[in-house]
């Protein structure tokens, strides 16, 4: 049995040496098939293939160099772009002369028409941004001609300047270049041997992690598995701990950001990707696959923790069904019908672009179905949510449906206890999950003014900037990289904890409208503190306990971990009649007291 | 305002301090020698176990005893002088006092064992015998635990955590015979051996021997087997810390004597907790009870007389809760190692062993007088309830589902119960 458990962990790191591996050991080679197939313009591509005509089939044994002359070529192909593009002083002065004369300068933008002579693409594109851009100056009066020379200097500057954004490489767009350069100039094992470099990472992977988990469901007496937690360095902020939190942290800032870097990762998946749906993998195809393979393998982990409770088996085995199922296949077969690709489960104002107008449009394009689910969508947020939080608690979407959820209870069981206990956590708590919430509903109402009036900004807010601020800081930064980043340090639940909108709403329904609570078990308790220890959300449950009182806490999970672990049987969670749900705290137990006040 | 001085920051004494602060705003000092911060002794196999940390086992945040005015006061008690109303500590300062709490609670006994003083022996009961214990398990091959009763499955407990050989040397025929009737007493017992405990009932302790270092070598038994062993834990059993009341003037004898306002033969001095011993005990219990729950009881109630509003200590129904290695133990009411005379009893035991049920009730007219519970959880509420209200045994087998407070979607094994309690019936009319 032993053996079986300590091959399985080899088998887990040789498995993640070599994907990792992956990433350093490629070489990449540029051809023009390659820049044929990406989605550049015609202009971009023509520049492109210019500046980079010298790296065309030469082969690069290093990322960093193929990246550095790639970073080069984009320069000079946006240098090429914007020189064609811009208007030079020459034209400025000469648009300008023709107004030289005259005591009030009118301007009116058909004057520009003459500036050139030949007609072509090219000066018709610059025709129609001197038009844009000084337009505002039109029906205005200038007595002053080096005054009006100025502003118009400026004008044709600020159409150069946005030229970049406009026809270059700039921004996002540069970024999934990047990423499907890398991927088709790499060359190396995971594109050689996808199926066998599948097998040996992933297979492999697969197979240590099942020989490790699997023999402990007949190892020992089922029972309370904590034994050494705080003794292992991965899980109480030792050595492996850090080192790990630090591998998630940077695998996630590499994944919405630079995600060229991993690219490899996912030309490992490309057959499983067109496979299912006939697309190549992307970046998101690879998250969506590790996140799936981290809820169902480390999920048999919990199950071998929990294999004495009914209760955490059937969750778990929820929470693996909403990952495999909703979140994982049902979107790749709702594309490959024709559908918008959604999650099901995934509920406004966690999934905070529910009512981007680009979604809605995809919703009501997409017919009778389309429809559907769109209504789908707002039925969870009103009635659902509601209604089920009444009935079952939070624990009905927290610790049984949600993929954050999902994760945190499975591969993020280990962490739970990492979670800060103190009053000014539970502070720091209240203050911020309630202001992500306020900011998604803010957020959310001025994409809705966006879509029904077509105006981006409202009360000098741009909406597009701020679903861009929600966006990085909220659904990159919080969820992601704090989210799962901060596991080995602060525990599974930070995001649901300190950051999920959705938790919040939840919460509130929970706190004051709810047949939920964990009920304490009279004068039991002898405040050994096993329930605050593992409470993954933070909650100070023996604070309760202690004085015999309910625990009815709107950041409640319900994951149910707590009554688990307690050795005395004082806690259990319930869905009771509302009456007597916030009891009194009482004396523990003296009949002297109670005779005395009567 | 008074000025209340608490030796002893256990549970006895910190519940004393919190209820007295919450009725009043006395000045109020906790003295203690063993930790700064009150702590749950409770935990300390957790910490061992590396379930916990100490820090975790602290019921209080370090602020709070700032916030709610309870001074603490890290230094031991030497002596108390009862005539002028003033302790004196180690460091060599005083304190007066109006109003004195003696919490000290207790310590483990030892009954003059040779070898019991050895390196790698200790008894287990305040946070520096867990870093003894710590210390003198590391790297062992064999431990031996004196004793078979709650402490000393506890123990058997930690070290088996630590991948550690255990012997349990009970001297009883029965694990916790004291408390448990045969039946649930061997159930317990397969379950320490079902954890690879080497158990041996009906053993004692002749003599430790110890090594050229005068470390731990070996155990004696009183049938003359040799046990290699690196650690020998002491749990048989604890006794009140009162050694340095001495000459006080305070009436001791095993324990600090109090009457029922917890007041001992001096106006101003109390005792509760594990140190305290009744003059009359209340009905059925134990002169002095060592327990957490009953500590913390006889706290709230003194909180209440020093506060204005004198209170007998009346506790309420007895109730208990263990948990041996899985099984979690909880009883209700009176359940006594062996029956009374008017006293009959129905056990249900689960196929697998691992659960059971107990349940005594008076044999003419069929009441409820007390449950044990292994592997079930109850509800404290309606067990005593169906006890006081003198409830038949019929009515509570046919209802026992209201008790359970197992998970959600746990078996439910109301039915196996009611068939086992129908089916014992018919066996008995039959006959
Ligand atoms: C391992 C273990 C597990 C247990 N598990 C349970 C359980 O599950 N359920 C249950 O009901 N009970 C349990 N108990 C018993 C329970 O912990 C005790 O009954 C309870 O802690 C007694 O509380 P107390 O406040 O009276 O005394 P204590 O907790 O002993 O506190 C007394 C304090 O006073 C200090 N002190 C003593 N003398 C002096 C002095 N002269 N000067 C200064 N300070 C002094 C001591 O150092 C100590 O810190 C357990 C005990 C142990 C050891
Ligand atoms: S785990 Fe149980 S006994 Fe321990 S503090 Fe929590 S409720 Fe009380």
């Amino acid at each position: 049995m032993k053996t079986i458990k300590k091959t399985g962990i080899i088998l887990v790191l040789v498995s993640l040496t070599l994907l990792m591996s992956l990433l350093i050991t490629g070489h990449y080679q540029l051809n023009r098939r390659i820049i044929d197939s990406t989605d550049m313009t015609e202009d971009q591509k023509v520049a492109f293939d210019l500046s980079s005509s010298y790296m065309i089939g030469k082969t690069y044994p290093s990322k960093i160099n193929f990246l550095e002359e790639l970073n080069q070529s984009f320069d000079k192909a946006n240098d090429l772009i914007t020189g064609t593009f811009s208007v030079s002083q020459k034209k400025i002065d000469r648009l300008a002369a023709i107004f030289r004369n005259q005591q009030e300068i009118k301007y009116f933008t058909d004057s520009v028409a003459g500036l050139y002579a030949k007609q072509n693409r090219l000066t018709h594109a610059k025709i129609e941004g001197i038009t844009e851009y000084t337009g505002w100056m039109q029906n205005r009066t200038y007595t002053d001609f080096e005054n009006f020379k100025q502003q118009l200097t400026e004008s044709v500057e600020k159409y150069n300047s946005s030229l970049l954004q406009s026809q270059g490489f700039a921004g996002h767009k540069i970024k999934s270049l990047k990423f499907r350069i890398f991927k088709a100039s790499y060359l190396g094992w995971a594109e050689s041997f996808p199926l066998t470099m599948l097998l040996l990472t992933f297979g492999l992977l697969s197979l240590g992690t099942l020989m490790y988990v699997l023999p402990k469901f007949r190892q020992g007496e089922p029972g309370i598995k904590n034994d050494n937690l705080y003794k292992n360095s991965l899980t109480a902020r030792g050595w492996s701990g850090i080192l790990t939190g630090i591998l998630l942290i940077t695998f996630y800032v590499l994944l919405y950001w630079f995600a060229y870097w991993i690219a490899e990762w996912a030309v490992l998946l490309d057959p499983l990707s067109q496979w299912i749906t006939g697309r190549p993998a992307d970046q998101w195809f690879f998250y969506g696959f590790v996140y799936t393979w981290s809820i169902l393998f480390p999920g048999l982990n919990f199950l071998t923790k929990y294999r004495h409770s009914r209760l955490h088996q059937v969750r778990t085995y929820s929470v693996m069904f909403f990952q495999l199922v909703f979140a994982f296949t049902l979107p790749m077969i709702l594309y490959v019908l024709n559908l918008p690709e959604v999650d099901l489960k995934n509920i406004w104002p966690l999934n905070y672009n529910f009512f981007f107008e680009w979604k809605i449009d995809e919703y009501l394009e997409a017919g009778t179905l389309g429809l559907f689910l769109f209504v789908w969508g707002i039925a969870l947020i009103i009635p659902g949510v509601p209604l089920f939080t009444y009935f079952l608690g939070k624990r009905w979407y927290c610790s049984w449906v949600c993929g954050c959820g999902g994760l945190a209870e499975t591969a993020g069981d280990p962490f739970r206890h990492l979670s800060d206990k103190r009053l000014i956590a539970w502070r720091i708590e209240r203050i911020l999950v309630h202001s992500v919430l306020v900011f998604a509903m803010v957020m959310t109402g001025w994409v809705l003014y966006t879509f029904f009036t077509g105006k981006n900004t409202l009360l000098g807010v741009d909406s597009f900037k701020m679903r861009q601020v929600y966006g990085f800081l909220i659904g990159a930064m919080f969820a992601g990289v704090a989210g799962v980043g901060f596991y080995p340090f602060f525990g599974s639940r930070v995001w649901c904890r300190f950051g999920c909108p959705l938790a919040a709403y939840l919460g509130m329904v929970q706190r004051f409208k709810s047949r939920f609570r964990i009920t304490a078990n009279g004068g039991q308790c002898m405040s050994c503190g096993n329930c605050s220890t593992y409470c993954e959300m933070g909650i100070d449950v023996r604070a309760y306990a202690q004085k015999g009182q309910n625990i009815i806490r709107s950041s409640c999970v319900g994951c149910g971990v707590c009554a688990s672990v307690c050795p005395r049987g004082v806690l259990r969670l319930e869905n009771k009649k509302e009456k007597g749900r916030f009891n009194k705290p009482v004396l523990l137990g003296n009949d002297g007291y109670i005779n005395n006040r009567k | 305002m008074t000025n209340i001085l608490i030796i002893g920051n256990g549970i006895s004494g910190v519940t004393a301090a919190r209820h007295i602060r919450k009725l009043s705003g006395h000045k109020i000092t906790v003295i203690s020698s063993e930790t700064r911060h009150f702590y749950a002794r409770t935990a300390l196999m957790y910490i061992y176990m590396g379930h916990m940390k100490y820090k975790n086992t602290k019921p209080y945040e370090n602020w709070f005893w700032k916030k709610n005015r309870i001074n603490l006061l890290e230094d031991q008690v030497r002596f108390v002088n009862t005539d002028k109303n003033k302790v004196i500590l180690s460091s060599g300062s005083e304190k007066s006092y109006d109003i004195l709490i003696i919490a000290s609670g207790s310590k483990p006994n030892k009954f003059g064992w040779p070898g019991q003083e050895l390196e790698g022996v200790s008894g287990f009961y305040s946070y520096q015998d867990l870093q003894r214990v710590i210390k003198y398990t590391k790297g062992i091959k064999r431990a031996v635990i004196i004793g078979g009763g709650l402490i000393g499955v506890e123990l058997a407990e930690m070290i088996h955590s630590a991948n550690i050989p255990v012997t349990m040397l009970v001297r009883e025929d029965r694990y916790w015979g004291d408390v448990l009737p045969m039946e649930e007493a061997r159930l317990v017992e397969r379950e320490i051996k079902r954890h690879h405990i080497d158990l041996r009932l009906n053993t004692e302790l002749k003599e430790i021997l110890p090594d050229q270092q005068g470390r731990v070598k070996a155990v004696i038994t009183d049938q003359d087997e040799v046990i290699e062993c690196g650690f020998v834990g002491l749990a048989t059993g604890v006794h009140p810390n009162i050694s340095w009341l001495k000459d006080s003037g305070i009436e001791t004898e095993k324990g600090v004597l109090v009457d029922e306002y917890l007041k001992t033969n001096i106006d101003n001095v109390y005792a509760i907790g594990d140190c305290a011993q009744f003059h009359k005990p209340p009905s059925n219990r134990k002169a002095i009870e060592q327990l957490w729950y009953t500590g913390r009881m006889q706290a709230e109630t003194l909180a209440q007389t020093i506060c204005g509003n004198p209170l007998k200590y009346e506790p309420g129904m007895w109730f208990n809760s263990a948990k041996f290695f899985n099984i979690e133990y909880q009883a209700y009411g009176w359940v006594w190692s062996d029956l009374q005379q008017d006293e009959d009893n129905f056990f249900w035991e689960a196929p697998d062993g691992k659960s059971g049920l107990k349940m005594v009730f008076n044999r003419n007219d069929r009441s409820l007088k007390g449950i044990n519970t292994f592997g079930i959880r109850m509800k404290q509420e309606v067990c005593e309830n169906w006890i006081r209200n003198k409830i038949s045994i019929d009515e509570t087998i046919e209802n026992i589902r209201e008790a359970i407070f197992d998970p959600e979607l746990s078996k439910n094994r109301s039915k196996q119960i009611r068939n086992a309690y129908q089916n014992e019936n018919a066996v008995t009319e039959a006959r």
